[in-house]
């Protein structure tokens, strides 16, 4: 196992205790539902958009430290950004957290990202750290209202 | 419950306390280290450890006996049918069972409940009730409500109190409705460790006219049962979580209710003779047990009640009763800490939460220093939510740990604090 510290960064249980952007989102453009059947996480993730934009992005629900931080600075990172951005963002997270980094990628360059980049040696925590992108993705491209890791 | 042991050779006295050291020396992973620490295994509740003597009952079958069985002529065939076949009869003596025709192997409790459910629920009329209780296992849960769907029948459900123990008054007025044909029933909480009073409900039960089936995947590792005494009519366990290996259980049910059911699962060995005109089906148990079994599995099952056999299981049950004990003391003096399930009986498992500590971080720092245990729902959110919580952190324990680990785990829990409190 790797060092705890690698996982639990000052940064992840400073975003566990202070989540940014939790609160629920009236009159939002989309509300999806997260859901980690193996450990009963859940979160709702708003999204409101203009034209292209993403204006504001907010969640609530409960979860472990790993999954509480990453939708506290996913949704910190993604307001003003576009929809393209967003996704864009969404994929480099999943290579970063599943350790499949493109060849000549650094996870330094990743940014306020990178604090998850120990999440790539818990495997049992990369949906904890993915559940919040899974459920803005799901935001972004579909109708789904609902969706889960399993 | 009376304890009967018609096949225990090496019976110790019962006034003897468990040898924790001898018996751990039976299970050769508890020398396996663990991220840098030695193991301390506490998930015995989601599947215990295997002794030597079942690994070795397994690989035996497959090196010496393996053969399909029920079938061929040959001496292999006949070696393995035997072997399964004293498995089978092993285990009857072990829940005592009257006849070794009422024990179906199965794949496991999930596969045992889902029989019942499709044999027995096959009678259900619209408008009959089923009771299962406020503390169930998933598996003895969804099976019921899909056949209430098909059946039009109506789930109820036993409440419990704040410390996880079912309100009989609560049962009995459900009962006195007239409408109940099943009652289900978990004997111990795989989520809270409660030990159900399984008998008296039974009795209750069958004055009001229903059949019951007791889950028994928690209770068989932990205390002695006698099905004979519970006078429960289908009896539920899995082997895996019993020392033996995954993918065998065993459904006992009573002869009677038995042969007057459906067949369950169809094809070869259940039947008697088959002709594009009609089938006639095999006796009991084989009737239910259609298919290739797990052979190996079954075998690996007798070695286990084998081993539990060759113990007091008096004993067994003292040794983890006191492992229980000492974990809720030294638990709750960590401060923050919550015991979800404070019943007056409990067996193995102590399940707890952490104030703003979420269990699955609880559990990655647990298994950084070595300590195996289950984080989440337990696959019983009915209860979780009875609690108004969405998971625990829970510890459950088997007859081969020991006070030194429960040290290990609350040194660790209050690592897992340091780090995230
Ligand atoms: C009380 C209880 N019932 C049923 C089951 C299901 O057992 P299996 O998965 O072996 O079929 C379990 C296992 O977790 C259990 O604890």
């Amino acid at each position: 196992m790797s060092d705890l510290r690698e996982l639990y960064q000052e940064t992840i249980l400073d975003h566990n205790k202070s989540p940014r952007n939790f609160r629920k989102m009236e009159h939002a453009d989309r509300a999806v539902d997260g859901y980690n059947p193996l450990c009963g996480d859940h979160y709702t993730v708003y999204l409101k958009f203009k034209g292209d934009f993403i204006e504001d992005i907010s969640f609530e629900g409960a979860g472990c430290a790993i999954s509480k931080a990453s939708a506290s600075v996913m949704s910190s990172l993604l307001i003003g950004k576009t929809k393209a951005e967003a996704q864009a963002m969404f994929e480099r997270f999943h290579r970063l957290v599943t350790g499949a980094l493109n060849p000549g990628e650094e996870a330094e360059e990743f940014g306020k990202l990178a604090v998850f980049g120990g999440v790539s040696e818990f495997p049992a925590r990369v949906k904890c750290a993915s559940l919040a992108w899974h459920t803005l993705h799901a935001g972004l491209v579909s109708n789904e209202a609902v969706v889960s890791t399993e | 419950m009376s304890v009967k042991h018609d096949i225990a050779p090496m019976k110790q006295h019962s006034a003897e306390a468990l040898d924790v050291p001898r018996v751990r020396s039976d299970f050769p992973i508890l020398a396996e280290r663990v991220n840098g620490h030695a193991l301390v295994y506490l998930d015995n509740a989601a599947t215990s450890q295997k002794p030597v003597s079942v690994i070795d009952a397994t690989s035996r079958y497959y090196r010496t006996q393996n053969a399909n069985i029920h079938r061929g002529v040959h001496h292999l065939s006949e070696e393995a049918t035997k072997a399964y076949e004293v498995a089978r009869s092993k285990i009857r003596g072990w829940i005592n069972a009257s006849l070794t025709q009422e024990l179906i192997f199965v794949r496991g409790t999930t596969e045992a409940i889902n029989l019942v459910a499709a044999t027995l629920g096959a009678s259900l009329r619209p408008g009959d009730e089923i009771v299962i209780s406020a503390l169930e296992h998933h598996s003895n849960i969804v099976p019921w409500q899909l056949l209430c769907e098909q059946r039009q029948a109506r789930l109820r459900v036993v409440p419990m109190n704040d410390r996880g123990e079912l309100l009989l008054d609560d049962y009995e007025h459900l009962l006195q409705g007239g409408k109940v044909r099943i009652v289900a029933l978990s004997h111990v909480s795989n989520a809270l460790g409660t030990i159900n009073p399984v008998k008296e409900m039974t009795a209750l039960a069958h004055r009001a006219g229903a059949d019951v089936l007791i889950d028994g995947a928690q209770a068989v590792p932990h205390m002695s049962v006698d099905v004979q005494d519970l006078d429960a009519d289908f009896y539920a366990f899995s082997g895996h979580k019993m020392y033996g290996p995954t993918g065998v259980g065993i459904l006992y049910g009573k002869k009677k209710i038995l042969e007057s059911l459906p067949p369950y699962q169809s094809g070869g060995d259940m039947i008697k003779s088959v002709t594009f005109e009609k089938t006639i089906f095999n006796d009991l148990p084989f009737r239910f047990e259609a298919g290739t079994p797990n052979i190996a599995g079954g075998i690996g099952l007798g070695a286990a009640v084998d081993y539990l056999a060759a113990l007091d299981m008096d004993a067994v049950r003292d040794h983890e009763h006191a492992l229980v004990a000492r974990a809720t003391e030294a638990l709750e003096a960590v401060p923050g800490v919550r015991i979800i399930g404070t019943a007056l009986q409990k067996a193995g498992v102590v399940s707890f939460v952490v104030e703003n500590i979420h269990p699955h971080d609880i559990g990655t720092i647990l298994d950084s220093d070595g300590v195996a245990i289950r984080t989440g729902h337990h696959c019983a959110q009915p209860t979780m939510l009875r609690f108004g919580i969405p998971a625990t952190a829970r510890a459950s324990f088997a007859l081969y740990n020991t006070f030194e680990e429960i040290d290990v785990l609350v040194r660790s829990v209050r690592h897992a604090i340091e780090v995230l409190g």
